[in-house]
């Protein structure tokens, strides 16, 4: 290592003054020439298989009156409203208990290190498997939840899927029961990368539980969560597994969310058009966060 | 066990040793609240795949399995239900999707992460984050018009179309994952081997690829829990029985009216497995390659 440091050191008096700049000219092509090269790969697969299908579903869904057609149908304004409802619920949920979880997970005890490898399951467990499992154990009047709660309480559980908002909390719980293990562990990266001597700096201020975390560790992750929190946003409001496996859009398609709907309307009802207008419809809102999350990494340091 | 640690400190005071002890009950609590949120639905698959018999546990009010039996997981494996028929060819098919997702993701990730971090192209401000606008629109906005287009390409009904679609939409966040990792890497290393008169492909193969090992780990996995995860693209691309998955088999099981749950469990915990396995192996990778250097804000 010392070595090289030294050549490094010795290049610009050895290089000779006429010689350099042909020398940097060539590497400096070169070197752009195989960047470009380095990034085709993911650019030839962006736009054959990004690109490509936006501009064409751009194309089937330019007429206006798809929109008009969309905006008087009850059935699109109460998933817009699900839509809502399952990314905010969720997304806000799932970060929030992820944030507090990780400080837990920050304890140093052995059954904490335990506990951790049993909690990141969920993480591991393929989405088809478990959404299936939260299907079958909420289902009718004798699913495994409203069994569990009558031997245990002797409480008569609800019929999750007949009650629109019982139906969409269920799937809220079910993404938040996948999803938040995963940033549990990204939290806990972060919180793990916060030099030990800034915790011991506010101990000796006196500044321990509650009041650490509002004032020195939530401050320096802050900027982090914002960052994981819109992309957690973006992947949620395209979910597709979890409402369409949990609730199923029951009862009578009144959880469906813009993912599954527009899935309906291009392959239930045969109008892909619709469908991807329905999707189309959310991009006003969607682009305004891509481009957020992509200024928030750029102008600051951000570890996820 | 609330106890030790305040003993271990001898001279506290009654006050301060009570408070910890508090503290310490409440975190066992939180500690067994965590436990059983996280195993109900995994324990709810197994009571479901070990009945012998279909309808014993499920709507019968059980808790506890009657009468375990192993009976649904050999009907499984051999394929002797018409759902899961070829059983483990649509594993291998799951696998082949899984394993190529997660290579291509790694190569073509490693390579546009490269000259995104560490050539002249890293000072193009507006290319470095182009990637994360793929996540403007999600992926299953586009399932519609990617369907129609995989007809072009003549990629009807064959497993590449689930592959490459698994990797355009992993691919981003691999590419973020990476970029935020090398940042860790001092420049000088790729400076010193490029005046000893390395390419880039050879900084590329020789210094940059062994040092990012944990955060291709950490990739990797992700690529292949995201395309175990993925339902939407196989279940609309893969039509012919020869090329299905199991996630698609397993998810058939809702078109019939009186299917045999117990298999469709067995079925969806044999299908866990792989993942789980891969997962566990390369945990303590994916976290450092999760943890990327000091929070700076």
């Amino acid at each position: 290592m010392s070595a090289t440091q030294e050549v490094l050191a010795a290049v610009p008096v050895a290089a000779s003054r006429p010689r350099r700049p042909l020398w940097r000219r060539y590497l400096h092509v070169s070197e752009l020439a195989w960047a470009i090269a380095f990034i085709a790969p993911y650019a030839a697969m962006f736009l054959a298989f990004v690109i490509h299908p936006l501009v064409y579903g751009f194309w089937i869904a330019h007429e206006p009156s798809l929109y008009v057609e969309l905006a008087s149908d009850p059935n699109y304004v109460r998933t817009v409203i699900n839509t809502v409802l399952f990314v905010g619920f969720a997304v806000n949920a799932k970060m929030f208990l992820a944030l507090l979880l990780s400080g837990f997970f920050m304890r140093r005890r052995w059954w904490i290190k335990v506990l951790l490898f049993v909690y990141i399951l969920p993480w591991a467990l393929p989405a088809i498997p478990a959404f299936v499992s939260f299907h079958w154990m909420l289902i009718g009047e004798q699913g495994f939840l409203n069994s569990l709660l009558s031997a245990l309480f002797g409480i008569e559980g609800p019929l999750w899927f007949n009650n629109r908002w019982l139906a969409l909390g269920s799937d809220i719980v079910s993404y938040v029961w996948k999803w938040m293990p995963f940033w549990t562990v990204v939290f806990l990266a972060g919180r793990m990368a916060i030099p030990q001597e800034i915790y011991e700096a506010a101990d000796m201020d006196g500044a321990t539980g509650w009041r650490r975390f509002v004032h020195v560790v939530f401050p320096l992750l802050a900027n982090m969560y914002l960052v994981c929190t819109l992309l957690s946003t973006l992947w949620t409001v395209g979910d597709f597994t979890t409402v369409y496996l949990v609730s199923g859009g029951a009862p009578a398609l009144s959880t469906e969310v813009l993912a599954t709907l527009g899935f309906h309307y291009a392959f239930d009802t045969a109008r892909p058009s619709l469908g991807v207008a329905a999707v189309v419809s959310t991009l006003p809102v969607l682009i305004p966060i891509a481009i957020m999350l992509m200024r928030r990494l750029q102008t600051r340091e951000v570890q996820l | 066990m609330s106890a030790v640690p305040a003993s271990r400190q001898p001279g506290l005071r009654p006050r301060y040793r009570l408070r910890r002890a508090l503290a310490e009950a409440a975190s066992v609590m939180l500690g067994l609240a965590l436990l059983i949120w996280s195993l109900i639905p995994v324990y709810n698959m197994l009571l479901v795949a070990l009945d012998p018999k279909e309808g014993e546990t499920e709507f019968a009010g059980v808790i506890w399995p009657p009468e375990p039996s192993l009976e649904s997981f050999r009907v499984v494996l051999i394929g002797g239900y018409w759902f899961i028929e070829q059983f483990w060819h649509k594993f291998g098919n799951s696998l082949y999707i899984g394993l190529s997702t997660m290579f291509l993701t790694m190569l073509i990730g490693s390579l546009a992460s490269f000259a995104l971090a560490r050539t002249r192209l890293s000072k193009v401000r507006l290319l470095t984050g182009a990637p994360l606008l793929t996540y403007a629109i999600p992926a299953t906005f586009l399932v519609i018009p990617f369907y129609r287009v995989m007809h072009v390409y003549g990629l009807t009904d064959n497993v590449w179309a689930v592959i490459v679609a698994d990797v355009t939409f992993a691919t981003p966040y691999a590419i973020l994952i990476l970029q935020q990792y090398a940042k860790l890497i001092p420049m000088e290393i790729d400076e010193a081997a490029r005046v000893d008169g390395a390419s880039p492909p050879q900084v590329y193969l020789r210094i940059y690829l062994p040092l990012m090992t944990p955060a291709l780990a950490a990739v990797g996995t992700y690529a292949l829990l995201f395309a175990w995860n993925e339902y939407l693209y196989q279940y609309l691309l893969l039509s012919s029985t020869r090329n299905m998955t199991v996630g698609v088999a397993i998810a058939q099981f809702f078109d019939a009216d009186e299917a045999p749950w117990n298999y469709m469990m067995a079925a969806a915990i044999v299908y866990a497995l792989p993942p789980i396995v891969i997962f566990y192996a390369l945990r303590r990778y994916m976290t450092a390659g999760l943890t990327m250097g000091g929070v700076k804000g």
